[in-house]
């Protein structure tokens, strides 16, 4: 591991935004929105698969203060996709602006523009729509061949080659597989054969989807969005309307919260579409209820697992099938199924002999799932971590220690990670750590507290990527200005979780100047280098990348141009802190007069773009303990502690990198136990509002500790690999493992509710 | 119909709807600090101040402010001042979207109760959800606000 003294590197900075959110400035989308903007309100379909009929306006647009209504005879009739991907999408096209196919019960019937919001909601109230319902798809697991079909276009069209077939409901299939699992399987003397259930999950960042958009000085449509994906917007806006990127400008201002949701366009073609029509600003802002029942949460999936093993705990063997509900419409849908199982497999690498890990995806005409933190390694993380504790339990091995002979260690091949090798890996001494920490010895044994209660612990670990390899792209623009400072220009989309600083952090080890001496801008697409966008936990590591790359390039033509200046060689001169200095004479020039120099008769740019990608994607590791007091009456769940050890490589910043890890683990928490995903009879979900969808608030989530080991990452930017992901994946297997050793039931199905937990004790 | 109140020290009159909620009267007049979160009085994203005391303003009518007074997070940006750079030290601002809601809410809880455990910190904040930090960086940060004022 390499050691070195950084001046900001591994330095817990504050953030560049801070003071400016902190003291409620108006940075958001909705606070810098014009005020005579069109409000734009969609109404939706009540049922989950239907025709419109007919509809009839005329009475609503007679309302004084409705501007226009579209239906779908208004809009293109081109298919898009709005998943934030780089092109070709895997996701297919399958949408249109306005469809007269509805296909889930909140899908977008008409798009109401009105002076206001009163206007708009009186008219939705009034437009009359006639429906031919038809039969619904309610059960992912009766989608494959079902006769009712969700996309039974002709114009369905996939950009890539998925295995989707819409005849048969699937957006996506495959297989992949190392080695005999069959015959290994047959030879282990301990076989497990279990299958797990997580739900659609909402990301319930606190600002809901929102955006507007308005004709800029050029006549060109100019979209504010909060979103994670300025380029994938502008081409999915391209592709929706059917006009050229030249003529669109995204961008986006600070965004509260994203988690994934914000890596699809849920909201944006409404108001550009709006803007487009009427050449005014246009707006639109999901209510609550909207963003959970219309907007992009996780992937319900099933994770059906055969596990193979010696007597002795050896896993031997891994068969994964997972079987994926993208709902009514496919966004995402090919690709978070492959982390269920490419991103848990690989963590027991260390006596696995082989594996199979095969998938089907099936549209629903439940709400489209879209990305959220995690991105199916989640779900199958849940699902592996669950049997292997069950495989300890049931072989009387500690959980601790089954991992601890089982689990992937630096240096090795991981056949079910496209055989990348481990080059950085200090999972096993997150373990080591977090069962110090955490006192594993003196916690897992189940304690009666003699009032109906019982306290225990479980433990899961978690892997997941640091960027999608051989796709991503991250590039960054760094400027000198006239003082000496430096302007940092990113795609890159900081949505609270700090990259705009942490970026910034990089400049200033690279440049050797302070923090506070880069100024930080991002994201425009007519402004910024191109980037994918912030997900897959790729902004770290590539887009941190390409700003240390973009450094190097700008301190060669500092260099050049103070060289000019000295009247000698490039190679005589050396960049230090704050100027460049002839390394014979020791005569300087500062950086304030180099960049004037730039001003004057001068051909040599102040600035340089780097771009970066990467060949593999270096997995983060992690750890995370639980300990639980269960009431065996009621069958509640409290937390008492969860500690968590986490290998990031090196931290950039330790204090974002704790609040990240924090922040993911009480989302999985409310995952596990308390966020519920139920529908009714029209297949709409339940809890459409925070009355109903309970995150956690500060007195559900016991007593954290997070801690990190260290490794270092050759690839990645001084060390780093990621962390915005990973942290969301531990908290369901290990409370589930917690609850058992409670109860002697394992819950293979999230959230584990007091109810379930009741009931189970009832059954047993 | 016609209000008249004081605004972060300010006499303000607005002519509102009977069905006008007190946020977007607050926003309509530039208070845009206060957020809209849930719109059913569970994440706390809108509190201000009414006679001092916390309020959730999605779930206030305009009207019901008539002759109070109200204090957004514009008009209290010393106090704030004075403790929110230790919650910027933990990272814990995160996205921000929730911060003016938990910051008008913590100013309550210290004018009421300066020296708060923290259960009682915990037990006061808790109808203010927070989907980024995990909560217990809120608390360091208030914690060492606390600690430093002791010092």
């Amino acid at each position: 591991m390499e050691h070195k003294d950084y001046s900001a590197i591994n330095k817990s900075v504050r953030k560049k935004d801070a003071m400016q959110l902190l003291l409620g400035k108006p940075v958001y989308t909705n606070d810098v929105r014009p005020k005579d903007a069109l409000i734009v309100k969609i109404l939706r379909s009540p049922h989950a698969n239907a025709i419109v009929e007919s509809i009839n306006t005329k009475g609503a647009k007679l309302i004084p203060g409705v501007v226009d209504i579209y239906t779908w005879e208004d809009v293109p009739t081109t298919r898009f996709a709005i998943a934030g991907q780089t092109y070709p999408e895997p996701s297919p096209y399958d949408r249109l602006i306005l469809d007269r196919h509805v296909r889930f019960a909140g899908d977008a019937v008409a798009i109401i523009a009105a002076e206001t919001e009163a206007a708009a909601i009186k008219a939705m109230k009034i437009i009359k729509v006639e429906y031919k319902v038809l039969d619904a798809v309610l059960d992912f697991r009766t989608a494959k061949d079902n006769p009712v079909l969700v996309h039974p276009e002709e114009d369905w069209f996939p950009p890539c080659e998925v295995g989707g077939d819409p005849k048969r409901n699937m957006v996506a299939s495959a297989c992949d597989s190392h080695g005999d699992v069959d015959s290994v399987l047959d030879e282990c003397e301990v076989v497990l054969d279990r299958t797990y259930h997580t739900k659609a999950f909402n990301q319930a960042m606190m600002e809901p989807f929102t955006c507007y958009s308005s004709m800029d000085r050029y006549g060109r449509l100019h979209v504010i969005s909060s979103t994670q994906i300025v380029f994938h917007t502008r081409r999915i806006l391209s592709r929706a309307l059917g006009i050229p990127k030249s003529k669109i400008r995204v961008e986006k201002p600070r965004i509260g919260g994203g988690f994934g949701a914000k890596q699809t366009a849920v909201c944006d073609v409404y108001p550009a579409f709006v803007t487009m029509k009427t050449g005014r600003p246009a707006s639109i802002t999901y209510t609550r209820e909207e963003s959970q029942i219309a907007g992009s949460p996780r992937h319900e999936m099933e994770v059906r697992i055969r596990l193979g093993a010696t007597k002795e705990g050896k896993i031997r063997a891994l068969d994964l099938y997972t079987l994926s509900n993208t709902g009514a419409y496919g966004e995402h849908g090919p690709t978070t199924v492959g982390l269920s199982g490419h991103k848990s497999i690989p963590m027991y690498t260390g006596g696995l002999e082989a594996f199979r890990f095969a998938y089907d995806v099936v549209y629903t005409n439940h709400q489209a799932a879209g990305a959220y933190r995690g991105y199916g390694a989640t779900q199958g993380i849940f699902a592996l971590e669950s049997i292997v504790s069950e495989l300890a339990e049931q072989l009387g091995i500690d959980a601790t220690v089954i991992r601890d002979m089982n689990m992937v260690k630096e240096g090795m091949v991981m056949p079910a990670y496209y055989n990348e090798v481990a080059s950085a890996c200090a999972l096993d001494r997150c373990m080591e750590h977090c069962r110090q920490m955490f006192g594993w010895e003196e916690k897992y044994p189940v304690r009666d507290m003699g009032n109906g209660k019982v306290r225990t612990a479980g433990v899961a670990m978690a892997m997941q990527g640091s960027c999608i390899s051989n796709v991503d792209v991250g590039s960054a623009t760094v400027k000198l200005s006239e003082d000496g400072t430096y302007n940092l220009i990113i795609g890159a989309a900081d949505m609270g979780t700090g990259c705009d600083t942490i970026l910034a952090q990089m400049v200033a080890e690279c440049m050797d100047c302070s923090v506070d001496d880069v100024a930080v801008f991002g994201a425009d697409t007519d402004v910024s280098p191109y980037d994918s966008g912030s997900y897959a936990s790729s902004t770290t590591y590539i887009t941190g990348k390409a700003v240390e790359k973009a450094c190097t390039d700008l301190k060669k033509r500092i260099c050049s141009i103070a060289s000019d200046m000295l009247n000698c060689t490039e190679e005589e001169v050396v960049f230090e802190k704050g100027c460049v200095r002839h390394i014979e004479t020791g005569e300087s020039v500062s950086l304030t007069d180099i960049a004037y120099k730039t001003q004057v008769f001068n051909t040599k740019p102040a600035e340089a773009t780097a771009t970066h990608t990467s060949p593999v994607s270096p997995p983060p590791y992690m750890v995370g303990m639980v300990e639980i007091e269960l009431d065996k009456l009621t069958g509640k769940v409290d937390i008492i502690d969860y500690m968590a050890v986490v290998d990031c490589g090196i931290p950039i910043n330790p204090a974002l990198a704790r609040i990240q890890t924090e922040g993911g683990i009480v989302q999985g928490i409310g995952h596990t136990l308390m966020e519920n995903v139920t529908y009714d009879k029209s297949g709409k979900p339940i809890e459409s509002s925070f009355m109903q969808y309970k995150v956690p608030t500060r007195l559900d989530m016991g007593k954290l500790k997070v801690e990190f080991e260290h490794s270092y990452e050759p690839t990645g930017p001084f060390g780093a690999k990621s962390i915005g992901e990973i942290v969301i994946n531990t908290p369901a297997p290990a409370i589930a493992h917690a609850v058992y050793r409670a109860t002697g039931v394992w819950h293979r199905e999230l959230p584990i509710t007091p109810e379930k937990v009741a009931m189970s004790m009832v059954e047993e | 119909m016609e209000i008249k109140l004081k605004l972060n020290g300010k006499v303000v009159t607005g002519h509102v709807q009977p069905d006008t909620v007190l946020l977007d009267f607050l926003r309509e007049k530039g208070c845009l600090s206060v957020k809209c979160g849930c719109d059913t009085s569970n994440c706390g994203l809108c509190t201000v101040l009414m006679d001092a005391k916390p309020i959730l303003s999605c779930s206030t009518l305009a009207v019901r402010a008539d002759g109070h007074e109200i204090y957004t997070l514009e008009g209290l940006q010393e106090e704030a001042s004075e403790f929110v750079g230790f919650i910027a030290d933990q990272g814990a601002d995160q996205c921000g979207f929730c911060n003016p809601g938990f910051v008008m809410n913590t100013i309550a809880l210290l004018r009421e109760n300066p020296e708060p455990t923290d259960d009682e910190i915990r037990a006061f904040l808790s109808g203010n959800l927070c989907r980024c930090s995990g909560y217990d960086g809120q608390l360091r940060g208030i914690r060492a606000f606390l600690d430093s004022r002791k010092n």
